[in-house]
C-alpha cells in the first residue's frame, strides 16, 4: 500500500517532541520530552523535531503509532494531527513508525487504576497519573482498551500544531514575512500575496531552527476535519483490493512456513516423524519448533500440505484437560478467598433476607478468530531481524524476537503491517515468536509463517470462560439488593505475566470489569471477583471482562427488575447515578419509542454498560417466529465526548453490536482431551448477513472526557438480546451461546 | 498449464489438485483474494470464472475451465467499478480482509439479479462472512451499485 511506504534516509523531519502538555490560558507547555525515535534515521543536515510529523521531497507523513486493526486508527490518528497541520487527509501518508517508548499510551492508565471512570475525585485523579507515569517510563506502547482516540485527542493536535507554527517560522525566516502575516492551508504556508510555499519546500529551513516552543490549540467551532464526515485513508485501497495486509507481503527470495503444533494447547513435542512429509514437492526444511513443527516450502499450500503429513507425538496436556474440569475449577474458585471485592454498598447480608432471588449465569470460552489468520515475516541477518507483522504490542514483540535471535531488542526491527482484524488477538505475538524461530534456520532468507485457520483456532489464547453467581431482593417496586460474585480466570496473569513476562501483582482488575464500577446506585449492593486456576489460557478479548460480565449483570438486573414489577428502561434511570449515563439511557428510550405497543410475538430488552469509560445503552427487539426468533432492529445510544469521524464511527457501534450478538447466539469454544475442539468458521459461525438487523445509532457528547468506541458497544449486546427474547417467550436465558436454548433465524 | 488471469495468459508449473487461491496469491503474486478458512466457508478468497463467482480456496486449478477475475481485474482505484463504487461511497470497510470476496461476490450476484429485493441481497451475501460486522453497510452499498447498474 503507498501510503505505508517506509520513509528513507532522505526524509526531512519537522515538529516537535513534545508529548506531555500542560494547560495554561489556552496555551500548552512543553514539559520533559522523551527521545524522538526519528532522531536515529537522519543524515547530516536533517533534523528530527517531533515523533509524529515527517516531511521529505515527496510530501507530508503523518506517523500512526497505534496499530489499525480496521477500526480505522491510522485515519483518525491523522485526522488529529491533519486538522492542526492544515493538510487533507487525501495530501498525506500514514506510516505505524518503529517501537518507540516515544508512543506510549498514557490513556491505559486509566483502566488499570482501581477507580470508575466516573470518579473524578482527587485521590483517582493522582492515580491514574501516577500509573500513567510509569507507563511512560515502560514506553507502553500498546493498543488497546480502545484507548487511541482517547491517548491521541491532545498530543497529536499539539504535534500537528507544532509542525505547523514550525513551519511558519522558517517561512518568515525564508521570505522575511513577518510570521504574523503568514497562514497555512492545504499543507502549504501562504503569503500575504497568496504565494503558496509547500511544506516540503520548507524542510531544510524548518530543520535549522529551534521547533516554537508554545501553541494554541483551535477551538472546536474552527475545526476543518474533527466531527465531520472523512473518507478513511484506507477506504479506496481496501475496496480495490490493493491494500497489502501483513498475509500479502511480498520479499525478495521469500519463502513460505506452515507449522504443526500440539493440539493439547502449551503442550510439547515428544518426537516426530517428517520422512513422509519431507519429500514432498517444494519443501525446503522441516524443524523443530516450541511445542511442535515447522515447514518451511516455496508455497504456503505445500506448506500446510507437508505440515499435516507430519507425524507427531504430543506431550501431555498442560490445563485441566475436559471442559467439564474447567467448569468445576470456576465453581472452586467461589470457594477461595476474593481475589477483589469491588464494592460492598449497604448492608447486603441483611438486605437479602431469608429468600431472595437466585441465578446462576454462564459464558464460554470464545475464540477472536480475525478474518486474517495470524502471520508474520521475519528475515534473520548479520547483526540485525527485521520483523513484518501486525502487532498491537510491537515492543513486547522486538523483545521476544531478540531474545529467540540473541541479539539485543535495537538490532530488532519491526515493521507494523495493516491488520485483518484483531478483536484482541495481535495482542498476543506467537506467531512472530514460532517464525523467529523459523527464522533463524534460514538465515538471509525471509521466511512468512502463515497459520492455517485451523491452527489459528487450536492455538488462539481465549476470552475467559466464567460463571456469576447472583443474589437480589426488591421491595415498594424497585431493586434494593444486588450481590454479585463472579469466577473467572486472569487474563492478565496469562497474558502479561505467562507469556510477556511482566510481573502483574495485586487484582486483575478484568475479573470484575465493567461489574463494581457501574453507575447504578443500589442501595445493598455487592461485587465479588474470584481467581479461577488451572483453565485454559486467556487473553483480552474486545471488550475483555466486560463481555461476560455485562450479560450476568445486565441480565440479573433485568431479572430483578421483572419480579420488582418495574419497567425494564425506568428502573434503570431511577437507579443511575452518572448523568452522562442516564442520558443515554433516556436518549435510547427515545430512539426506540420505548413503550409503544410492538404488535404480537414481539419483544425488547435493553442493557447498559459502561466499559472502558464509555456509556452505552442498546435496545434490541425481536420477533418470535413460528421457526425461531428474528432480531429485527438495535438502537444504540452512546456518549464519548467527541467524535472524531461519524461514518467510521457509526460503523465501528454497528461492527461491535453484531459481534455482541453473534457470539451471543452461536459461538463458543469448548476443551476436549487439552485441547481446542472447534477447528473452523463452520463449527463458530457468527452473525451472517441475514440474521443482521437494522442498527440505528446515536452519539452524544456531554461527556467531558474523551472514550473510546471500538469495544464499549459489544458488551450490552448480548443482555438487551436476552431481555428481549425473554420479552418476547417467556424464556429466560443465562447461559451463552443461546442456541442452546432457542433457535434463530 | 495455462491460466488466463485478469486477461493475462500465466504459465504455471504447480499440482493440479493446489487451490486456485494459492496459485494466484503465491505462484502469481495476485493476493486481493484471501486466505480465510481454506473450506469455502467465509467468502474471503472469491474470485470469478467467467463471471461466475467461486471459491477460489476450494477450485483446483486443474478444474479451472476459464478466465478468472480477481478483484484487481473487476476495477482499480483509477477505474472503479460500480460495485467498487457503492464500496467507498459508503466506506463499508472496518478491516476490509473480506472485502474483496464481498465485492466480488456482489459483482456476480447483480449480473444475475439487477433488481434485487432486500431479501435476495441477504440470501446471496450471507455466504460471505464479515468479522467486523459491516453487513449494514454491505446492503446499503450492494442497493446503490444495483441503481447504478441500472443506470438510475
Amino acid at each position: 500500500m503507498g501510503c505505508l511506504k517506509t520513509i528513507g534516509r532522505r526524509a526531512f523531519l519537522v515538529g516537535s517532541a513534545a508529548v506531555v502538555g500542560g494547560v495554561a490560558f489556552g496555551f500548552y507547555l512543553y514539559k520533559k520530552p522523551v527521545e524522538n525515535p526519528l532522531l536515529a534515521d537522519l543524515d547530516a543536515g536533517e533534523a528530527a523535531l517531533t515523533p509524529y510529523v515527517k516531511i521529505d521531497a515527496e510530501g507530508v507523513t503523518l506517523i500512526t503509532p497505534r496499530a489499525d486493526k480496521g477500526q480505522g486508527a491510522y485515519s483518525v490518528q491523522a485526522a488529529m494531527i491533519a486538522e492542526e497541520l492544515d493538510v487533507e487527509l487525501d495530501q498525506i501518508r500514514v506510516d505505524p513508525g518503529v517501537p518507540s517508548p516515544a508512543y506510549w499510551n498514557r490513556a491505559l492508565a486509566d483502566e488499570a487504576v482501581p477507580f470508575a471512570a466516573t470518579d473524578q475525585g482527587a485521590i483517582a485523579t493522582a492515580a491514574r497519573g501516577t500509573v500513567g507515569a510509569v507507563m511512560k517510563v515502560m514506553g507502553m506502547q500498546v493498543t488497546g482498551g480502545s484507548s487511541t482516540v482517547a491517548d491521541g485527542y491532545e498530543k497529536l493536535r499539539i504535534a500537528g500544531a507544532v509542525a505547523r507554527e514550525t513551519l511558519k517560522a522558517a517561512a518568515a525566516q525564508k521570505t522575511g514575512v513577518d510570521v504574523a502575516r503568514l497562514r497555512t492551508q492545504g499543507g502549504a504556508v501562504i503569503l500575504p500575496d497568496d504565494t503558496e510555499i509547500p511544506y516540503q519546500d520548507l524542510a531544510t529551513e524548518a530543520s535549522q531552527i529551534k521547533p516554537v516552543a508554545e501553541v494554541s490549540l483551535r477551538q472546536p467551532e474552527q475545526w476543518r476535519l474533527i466531527g465531520k464526515p472523512m473518507l478513511r485513508v484506507d477506504t479506496v485501497a481496501k475496496s480495490t483490493g490493493t491494500l497489502d495486509y501483513g498475509i500479502d507481503a511480498k520479499l525478495d527470495g521469500m519463502v513460505h512456513a506452515a507449522v504443526v503444533l500440539n493440539p493439547r494447547q502449551g503442550g510439547a513435542l515428544d518426537s516426530f516423524d517428517a520422512s513422509a512429509a519431507q519429500d514432498m514437492r517444494g519443501v525446503k526444511k522441516i524443524v523443530p519448533v516450541t511445542g511442535g513443527v515447522g515447514v518451511i516450502a516455496d508455497n504456503t499450500w505445500r506448506a500446510f500440505q507437508a505440515a499435516a503429513a507430519v507425524e507427531c507425538d504430543w506431550g501431555p496436556a498442560v490445563f485441566a484437560p475436559e471442559m467439564a474440569d474447567h467448569w468445576a475449577a470456576l465453581e472452586q474458585a467461589f470457594e477461595t478467598d476474593p481475589d477483589s471485592q469491588g464494592r460492598d454498598d449497604g448492608d447486603v447480608s441483611n438486605a437479602l433476607g431469608d429468600a431472595p432471588l437466585t441465578a446462576e449465569y454462564r459464558a464460554p470460552y470464545l475464540a477472536h478468530a480475525p478474518l486474517e489468520p495470524i502471520n508474520a515475516v521475519v528475515l534473520v541477518s548479520e547483526g540485525r531481524v527485521d520483523v513484518w507483522t501486525g502487532t498491537q504490542v510491537p515492543r513486547f514483540t522486538q523483545n521476544n524476537v531478540a531474545a529467540i535471535a540473541g541479539v539485543e531488542p535495537d538490532q530488532v526491527h519491526v515493521h507494523g503491517q495493516m491488520m485483518g482484524g484483531s478483536f484482541g488477538h495481535r495482542l498476543e505475538d506467537e506467531v512472530a515468536r514460532r517464525c523467529t524461530e523459523l527464522a533463524m534456520e534460514m538465515k538471509g532468507i525471509p521466511v512468512k509463517l502463515t497459520f492455517s485457520r485451523e491452527q489459528d483456532f487450536g492455538h488462539d489464547y481465549l476470552r475467559p470462560a466464567a460463571i456469576a453467581r447472583m443474589r437480589g431482593a426488591v421491595s415498594e417496586g424497585r431493586v434494593k439488593t444486588l450481590d454479585l460474585a463472579v469466577s473467572a480466570p486472569s487474563v492478565l496473569a496469562s497474558q502479561m505475566a505467562e507469556r510477556q513476562g511482566l510481573a502483574m501483582p495485586g487484582p486483575d482488575s478484568s475479573i470484575s470489569q465493567a461489574l463494581w464500577d457501574q453507575p447504578y446506585g443500589i442501595e445493598n449492593y455487592r461485587i465479588t471477583a474470584h481467581r479461577a486456576q488451572n483453565m485454559a489460557p486467556v487473553s483480552s478479548w474486545r471488550s475483555v471482562g466486560a463481555s461476560q460480565n455485562a450479560f450476568f449483570h445486565e441480565g440479573f438486573l433485568s431479572e430483578l427488575i421483572t419480579a420488582a414489577g418495574g419497567d425494564q428502561l425506568e428502573q434503570r434511570i431511577a437507579l443511575c447515578t452518572d448523568d452522562v449515563s442516564r442520558r443515554v439511557l433516556q436518549t435510547v428510550g427515545e430512539m426506540s419509542e420505548w413503550g409503544r405497543d410492538l404488535g404480537p410475538d414481539r419483544g425488547r430488552g435493553v442493557a447498559f454498560c459502561m466499559s472502558f469509560g464509555t456509556p452505552v445503552a442498546e435496545v434490541v427487539e425481536v420477533t418470535n417466529t413460528p421457526d425461531g426468533i428474528r432480531i429485527d432492529n438495535v438502537f444504540v445510544a452512546t456518549d464519548v465526548g467527541r467524535v472524531i469521524d461519524p461514518v467510521n464511527f457509526e460503523n465501528l457501534v454497528q461492527g461491535g453490536v453484531v459481534f455482541g450478538l453473534g457470539h451471543a447466539m452461536n459461538c463458543e469454544i469448548t476443551i476436549a482431551d487439552g485441547g481446542i475442539e472447534q477447528t473452523n468458521f463452520h463449527e463458530y459461525e457468527g452473525l451472517r448477513m441475514y440474521q443482521c438487523p437494522r442498527i440505528t445509532v446515536q452519539s452524544l457528547e456531554h461527556n467531558s472526557h474523551i472514550r473510546g468506541i471500538g469495544e464499549p458497544p459489544v458488551p450490552p449486546a448480548a443482555p438487551a438480546l436476552a431481555s428481549a427474547i425473554f420479552d418476547a417467550t417467556g424464556v429466560r436465558l443465562r447461559e451463552m451461546p443461546f442456541n442452546k436454548f432457542v433457535d434463530f433465524v | 498449464m495455462k491460466l488466463t488471469v485478469n486477461g493475462a495468459e500465466h504459465s504455471v508449473d504447480v499440482e493440479p489438485e493446489m487451490p486456485l487461491l494459492w496459485v494466484l496469491r503465491d505462484e502469481l503474486g495476485i493476493t486481493g483474494p484471501k486466505y480465510g478458512c481454506g473450506i469455502a466457508q467465509c467468502g474471503a478468497c472469491t474470485v470469478h470464472i467467467d463471471g461466475m463467482a467461486v471459491r477460489s480456496c476450494s477450485v483446483e486449478v486443474g478444474a479451472v475451465d476459464g478466465e478468472v477475475t480477481t478483484i484487481e481485474g473487476l476495477g482499480t482505484p483509477e477505474s472503479l467499478h460500480a460495485v467498487q463504487a457503492a464500496w467507498i461511497e459508503h466506506q463499508v470497510a472496518q478491516c476490509g480482509y473480506c472485502q474483496s470476496g464481498q465485492i466480488m461476490a456482489a459483482a456476480s450476484f447483480l449480473e444475475m439479479n439487477s433488481e434485487p429485493t432486500d431479501e435476495d441481497i441477504d440470501a446471496a451475501m450471507s455466504a460471505n462472512l464479515c468479522r467486523c460486522g459491516t453487513y449494514p453497510r454491505i446492503r446499503a452499498a450492494v442497493k446503490t451499485a444495483a441503481a447504478k447498474l441500472n443506470g438510475a
